[in-house]
């Protein structure tokens, strides 16, 4: 049996549950005030995913990255696997707010999209 | 000289939902005025998710947000200058910018919004002793210099305050490869949202070291570590519970502040505990057709609370343009903050807005469990509403309706204000 | 290459020595360890302008003190440097202290200082309402000034370059030999020989001196903490207020700064290390409690920065400013603490005297200009002056440091002039960019990027203040 410790993110009170499990599986929760962080519990233990947001490399810009993000939470364990795939990738300007820049990222069936637009550069300038 | 309805200082989530709110109501010649080379402010930077839950019912990035807000501005044919820094506004609404392309411009404008947003707190306003070498940065200076310059500060980061920008900075140089060693926080509670607590911390195993403080920056040329030590009650650092954390960079996140010389320049009454100007409940100060909105009156931390906040500015100052520059004239009361509040915006009400209702914004002290909010009028307690939990990281609004101010005396509002308090 | 005069150490005394030579057919170098000029004991002091009547009567310190005093009118307006004399008030709490004050008095009119007057308390009051109710009376000195060290320096480095001299930066002297003729220097770029070297090299001058006459006085740092406050509290005083002196020194004065800034400081603490520039609680709480008894009235939470400097401070008791006994052609101008900013116009004049004691000729250059225009200061132009700037040159519409108001024009000529800025502090020095309320927060991206783009380097080349402090750790990716 192991033992888990978690803050409940649902809501702005942040409960401290403790969750015991027995073969991946959860066999009880306590410290949560409602349903809400049971349910929240059952993801983080079982499947814990989360948004992924970083930038790209952008030739001829008006910045030289664009910041993406995943289109779908994305398992947790395959965020730094994912992050070594975009950041060796480079993308030409114009690029626009939700370009699919990166296809079924590490096989997750998740896409890494473009959050804005960017334009081309107009000239060299320090701003 | 040019001529306006309306100056917007700033083209950040403030000055933008300004600027459409006043346009919505009827104000046909805006001129927004941005002093970085595209609008958008601090969003364009903040390239983490979970802005717009509340304004648009999704969660979006910082950028995304932004655009969709500078869409609308395109739409409406706002018009706007980018790299133009006003350096000067004067009580008859006359304003001097620059830019490079036009020199210098005088603007008179027949109201003024000012949504310049805030700055970070520095070293120097907390007083850390030690060297001073390169690798001290403010954790948005940080994030500007990799989510937009793509430059990283360093390879082994101690964080300094557990804001939300510090913590989002915890994980954003987690992901680009830099050692995040810990976060010290001087309360015994962070100032972040608990999401960010366990999503940027917990999930990296990054420590958040409570009620500890940087007590010494070692480094002559470029930093090589930092001394933290744990604080009292009185958040004196305790002897003997000094450690040393060898280090390159330290991230400041210890606080953020109205940028207010402008506000100040003009003679506008400022708050001293926001920073920020006095405002009545449509968001006007202190000087006549000159409001202010977003994180320029107090530090926000959720920007769909800004949205709504300079909606509110926007719309009040197309009333006033459309009023031939009328003001209300409606009797002005204050509000008080009372037991446990640290703050109120708006400090003013007038009496229009007893029978309109409005929002009031506030932030606790301290963190209290189980606490009542209660909304008095001398002795008489007008309304009260419970919280499991209040903390000074999370802004509370108290929507005020009509229902709740229809037993109201004016005559004793005017003696005793309108006072906000804790009860636990 | 032979040079007739080698100067050690581009601190203010240096940079005016370097500059008084360079009104000479002489061959000069200035030689400066550091990546930019002032980075000793110049960049981190009081700024204040003594009026002489501290030093005492008889001292070389007493008698440069003076005379610096008188000097630093021209060498300022020729150097474009801000200058003002505000005048400084010693204040007297106690009868002790009303004795201290008229001894100062006294001392002050041997010396020879102008205008020296002991004012009763109503009359300190009237001059300064913001000092503290519990005042005595207090001594008056109308010649007192604050000044910008850094910019003295600075310019007088310029002038100084743009008259022949060769500045050398990142130039350590590891060793000097006399030569026939001469010395050899063995520095970090390779050897240079002189006919004549001055030693000005403030904390380290002991150990130069011991190259070439063995060990004769030491230089003992003593450490002095800053605090400099926003603007907001620039105008609590109107003059530069001291406590009486002790031995340790004049003590923590409050002083409002050339900038408009208010400047509180400093302790007075020996440490061992020449280098140790770290501030500490102990400190600030010092200069806070201090400074309060003078002017209780200070909103210390309106501090912008604080730091610290170290004076080059001898086991003398004076300056040591004299020729090599043992070695024809070495001058030591040494163990410059305080008044030594308001002595530097001084010392170069007695430096140079020396100089044509040991032999040098000084024959006038025709071509010598002694000014030096200053960098333009977008923030102090009238609305006038502005629009002419910026059509001449659009860089002066483009606002990189808010805070202080300071453009990309300004920024871009302070590193493009002569002996300009090679490093982030040395811009913000210059132009005082990132030295406001935000303390860079904004500009420092800005300003990264315009050096490496005016000095042909990639961003992460960019330093703070020279090697070893790059302040970013390379590019994403």
């Amino acid at each position: 049996m192991e033992e888990r410790k978690l803050t409940c993110i649902v809501c702005p009170m942040g409960c401290q549950l403790n969750i015991s499990l027995e073969d991946g599986k959860i066999s009880s929760i306590s410290g949560n005030r409602c349903n809400r962080g049971s349910v929240y519990a059952h993801e983080e233990c079982t499947a814990p995913k989360r948004m992924l947001t970083t930038t790209v490399r952008v030739i001829d810009g008006f910045h030289p990255f664009v910041p993406v993000k995943s289109d779908k939470p994305i398992p947790k364990e395959y965020l730094f696997k994912c992050m070594n795939l975009i950041r060796a990738i480079k993308v030409k300007a114009p690029v626009k707010s939700g370009d699919i820049l990166i296809q079924d990222i590490c096989g997750t069936g998740v896409n890494i999209m473009a959050a804005r637009t960017i334009p081309r550069a107009e000239k060299q300038e320090v701003s | 000289m040019h001529n306006v309805d309306l100056a917007v200082i700033g083209g950040g989530p403030a000055g933008l939902a300004a600027a459409l709110a006043a346009r919505r109501n009827g104000v046909d010649n805006i001129l927004i005025i941005e002093r970085d080379k595209e609008l958008g402010g601090i969003l364009q930077q903040c390239i983490h998710n979970g802005f717009g839950l509340h304004y648009f019912g999704e969660e979006l990035t910082g950028p995304e947000y932004a655009e969709r807000f500078i869409e609308m501005v395109r739409e409406e044919n706002i018009p706007y200058k980018t790299n133009t820094m006003v350096l000067d506004i004067q009580a008859d609404r006359t304003i001097t910018a620059v830019n490079s392309r036009e020199g210098l411009l005088k603007i008179r404008a027949q109201a003024v919004i000012l949504a310049m947003g805030c700055r970070e707190r520095t070293r120097g306003a907390i007083n850390i002793p030690g060297d001073r070498p390169a690798g001290i940065f403010t954790a948005g200076c940080a994030q500007r210099f990799v989510n937009m310059e793509g430059y990283l500060p360093g390879k082994k980061a101690v964080i300094l305050g557990s804001g939300d920008i510090g913590l989002i900075m915890a994980r954003r140089l987690t992901l680009e490869g830099v050692e995040v060693k810990m976060v010290c926080e001087l309360m015994p509670y962070s100032g972040g949202l608990t999401r960010n607590i366990v999503q940027c911390l917990e999930d990296f195993n990054i420590p958040l070291k409570l009620s500890h403080t940087v007590v010494n920056i070692h480094g002559k040329d470029r930093l090589e570590g930092v001394t933290i030590a744990a604080v009292d009650e009185n958040l004196q650092p305790i002897e003997g519970s000094e450690e040393y954390v060898e280090c390159d960079t330290l991230l400041l996140s210890v606080g953020l502040i109205p940028e207010n010389e402008l506000s100040r320049g003009v003679g506008i009454a400022l708050d001293p505990v926001t920073s920020g100007p006095v405002v009545d409940e449509t968001m006007a100060t202190s000087v006549e057709g000159i409001y202010a909105c977003g994180n320029v009156v107090h530090v926000h931390d959720l920007v769909d609370y800004v949205t709504r906040e300079s909606e509110t500015a926007g719309y009040h100052a197309a009333e006033f343009i459309k009023n031939n520059n009328g003001a209300s004239g409606s009797e002005v009361h204050r509000t008080i903050p009372g037991k446990g509040v640290r703050y109120i915006v708006p400090q003013r009400i007038s009496n229009n807005s007893l029978l309109k209702g409005f929002k009031i914004f506030f932030r606790s002290d301290k963190v209290y469990v189980n606490a009542r909010i209660a909304v008095r009028c001398g002795r008489q307690v007008l309304h009260s509403v419970k919280r499991q939990k209040i903390s000074p990281g999370e802004m509370e609004i108290l929507d005020l309706k009509p229902s709740h101010l229809e037993n109201i005396e004016v005559s004793s509002l005017a003696e005793n204000g309108l006072t906000i308090e804790l009860e636990y | 290459m032979i040079f007739d005069v080698a100067v050690i150490g581009a601190g203010v005394t240096g940079a005016l020595t370097a500059r008084e030579l360079s009104r000479f057919d002489l061959k000069i170098c200035l030689l400066e360890r550091e990546a930019d000029v002032a980075m000793g004991t110049t960049k981190a002091n009081s700024a204040i302008v003594h009026a002489g009547y501290d030093a005492k009567y008889g001292t070389l310190k007493g008698k440069l003190n003076v005379r610096g005093n008188v000097l630093m009118d021209q060498v300022t307006r020729e150097l474009g440097v801000p200058f003002k004399r505000i005048g400084s008030l010693v204040l007297a709490f106690s009868d002790q202290d009303l004795l201290t004050l008229r001894k100062l008095y006294e001392n002050g009119v041997k010396n020879g200082v102008p205008g020296l007057k002991l004012l009763d308390r109503h009359q300190v009051m009237q001059m300064e309402p913001n000092v503290s109710k519990k005042v005595k009376g207090a001594l008056h000195a109308p010649t007192a000034g604050i000044v910008c060290p850094y910019e003295l320096a600075a310019g007088a480095v310029e002038n100084a370059v743009k008259n022949g001299t060769e500045l050398k930066l990142e130039c350590q002297v590891q060793d000097i030999k006399k030569i026939e003729g001469g010395f050899v220097l063995a520095t970090s770029q390779g050897d240079i020989k002189a006919r004549f070297v001055v030693n000005a090299a403030g904390l380290y001058a002991d150990l130069l001196s011991a190259m070439v006459n063995g060990p004769e006085f030491q230089i003992r740092p003593r450490k002095g903490e800053y605090l400099l406050l926003d603007k907001s509290q620039g105008n609590v005083v109107n003059s530069v207020i001291f406590m009486p002196p002790t031995e340790k020194g004049k003590g923590i004065l409050v002083t409002p700064t050339v900038d408009g800034n208010l400047l509180a400081g400093p302790t007075a603490v020996d440490v061992s290390d020449r280098e140790d520039l770290s501030v500490t609680s102990s400190g600030m709480n010092q200069i806070i409690k201090r400074a309060k008894q003078m002017v209780p009235d200070i909103q210390f939470r309106d501090v912008v920065t604080s730091f610290a400097g170290l004076r080059a401070t001898p086991d003398t008791g004076d300056f040591v400013i004299e020729a090599s006994r043992k070695a024809k052609g070495f001058i030591n101008a040494a163990g410059i603490e305080s008044p030594g900013l308001t002595a530097a116009p001084a010392i170069a004049e007695y430096v140079l005297d020396l100089l044509r004691q040991q032999g040098l000729e000084l024959k006038p250059k025709t071509d010598f200009n002694p000014v030096r225009k200053p960098l333009l200061r977008f923030s102090e132009m009238s609305d006038k002056e502005r629009e002419e700037l910026i059509r001449s040159n659009p860089m002066y519409g483009n606002i990189v440091c808010r805070c202080e108001t300071v453009t990309e024009g300004e920024i871009v000529e302070s590193i493009r002039r002569p002996a300009g800025a090679r490093n982030l502090d040395a811009v913000k020095r210059r132009t005082r960019a990132g030295m406001g309320r935000c303390q860079g927060g904004f500009c420092t991206p800005r300003l990264v990027a315009i050096l490496a783009r005016e000095l042909g380097i990639p961003a992460e080349e960019v330093t703070k203040k020279g090697k070893g402090s790059k302040i970013l750790m390379g590019e994403k990716v």
